[in-house]
């Protein structure tokens, strides 16, 4: 893996790809990571519970932003602990998008400039609103 | 409703009375699943997932095409919880993935990122679609889609010849670009950018509502109609995979589809899966296990399609 990005200044695509793919491998972890210790506290405590996933009740309302999740899965929230890891998995490519964005602005690329801000777009409406 | 009532006991669903019926081994694990503890499902849940992962993984298909119908048909799941952990391993999957693959390089960004307003636009669409239409109708699709990947997967995936005047959509987009080969960097052009934009909408309109990657849709746009050579076709679908999961998956996570305690054994189990079948591809005799993979997504086509007509789903 080369240097980062913000120290070489140099934003070719093969630099924004190495960078990508460590990005992608950490986040992957990362998350997997959170939603291991959230299962398994959740298991720990409700493991024994009958599992009835047969009837669609919907989440609570705890487990549908991203602003209550965080804010549960501080408080050490089981399924908000599991939920944010989710989360973290939804970001790695979105991720990969904002910093494809931010190569293209480097490399005064306007037609993908354009192009990429309106999928980040698409993609933070779907996170931050969308069927709200 | 208070948090606990989510676990409370259920009575467990009548078994069909009387005679063969397709869904008589389900209902008879559904007597098994509906007293099990919510420990003993997330086990079986990520071994499922786990194999569901390998053979997608090892066909090509994706770990999503199976999750679905195994967690609907087996385990007796509401198919909006099933879509919803679906869409979270599909993402798990890509960026798993594409982890791997971007160190080789074949990935072209700007065809992906193109294709990407197609494919976001269409998840958009479709996750609110999924919203309107019923459980049953969302069945009915699902098995005809699953079908046609089944299908899909036994064409012979010919390599279209790479030269030839390209696509002026192409050129104004600079889409052209090289791939390494056994005698360097091979240069390559781009086709038909139209076609493959409407097609990959229709992939978005199909993974938002169905919670798959559409591997299959991206690739016939990306291999038959754009031409593109394999190495670039799969990883940049592989990329665009990640993204279009992630633009519907805003949508069920506030609709209340996405349920932690069920995603998260299906998501460590089809990443696990589809590393594991990435290791092994090499070595692996594929075509036989192709074979059997699509015999058991003919049957669980067959079943899905029989459950939704009946509703039973």
């Amino acid at each position: 893996m080369s240097e980062p990005l913000w120290r070489t200044g140099r934003w070719s695509d093969e630099h924004v790809e190495l960078f990508v793919g460590n990005l992608l491998r950490w986040g992957v972890i990362i998350a997997a990571a959170v939603t291991v210790v959230g299962g398994a506290l959740f298991l720990s405590l409700h493991g024994g519970r009958i599992a009835d996933y047969h009837v669609f009740h919907g989440q609570p309302d705890a487990l549908k932003s991203v602003s209550d999740v965080v804010a549960n899965a501080l408080r050490f929230q089981p399924e908000a602990v599991i939920q944010l890891g989710l989360l973290l998995l939804i970001a790695t490519p979105i991720a990969r998008v904002a910093l494809s964005l931010l190569a293209f602005v480097k490399q005064h690329d306007r037609t993908y400039i354009v192009v990429t801000a309106i999928v980040l777009g698409l993609l933070l409406y779907s996170l931050t609103g969308a069927g709200a | 409703m208070p948090r606990q009532d989510r676990y409370a006991l259920v009575p467990p669903p009548v078994a069909a009375a009387g005679g063969w019926s397709p869904d008589q081994l389900s209902y008879a694990f559904h007597d098994i699943v509906s007293s099990m503890s919510v420990l003993a499902m997330t086990g079986l849940v990520a071994i499922g997932s786990f194999a569901a992962g390998m053979l997608g993984a090892l066909t090509g298909l994706g770990g999503g095409m199976i999750i679905v119908p195994m967690l609907t048909l087996v385990f007796g799941v509401d198919i909006r919880y099933a879509i919803g952990a679906s869409l979270i391993s599909v993402i798990a999957t890509s960026s798993g993935a594409a982890a791997a693959y971007v160190r080789e390089g074949y990935t072209n960004i700007r065809i992906g990122m193109f294709l990407e307003v197609a494919t976001t636009l269409g998840a958009l669409g479709g996750a609110y679609i999924a919203g309107l239409i019923s459980t049953s109708a969302i069945a009915v699709i699902f098995s005809l889609v699953l079908a046609y990947s089944a299908y899909r997967s036994f064409q012979p995936r010919e390599e279209h010849s790479i030269d030839g005047p390209p696509d002026k959509w192409a050129t104004r987009l600079r889409m052209d670009g090289t791939y390494p080969t056994a005698e360097g960097m091979q240069p390559y052009t781009v086709h038909a950018v139209p076609t493959g934009f409407s097609l990959m909408f229709l992939a978005g309109i199909l993974s938002g509502l169905l919670g798959i990657g559409s591997g299959a849709v991206k690739v016939l746009a990306m291999d038959q109609a754009m031409r593109l050579p394999f190495k670039v076709s799969t990883t940049t679908s592989n990329f665009m995979i990640g993204v279009t999961a992630a633009a519907s998956a805003g949508v069920y996570l506030h609709r209340g589809y996405i349920d932690p305690v069920l995603a998260f054994p299906v998501m460590l189990g089809v990443l696990a899966g589809a590393l594991t079948g990435a290791r092994v591809l090499a070595g692996a005799k594929v075509r036989a296990l192709r074979t059997i993979f699509t015999v058991v997504i003919v049957f669980l086509a067959v079943e899905m399609a029989y459950k939704g007509l009946r509703g039973g789903i």
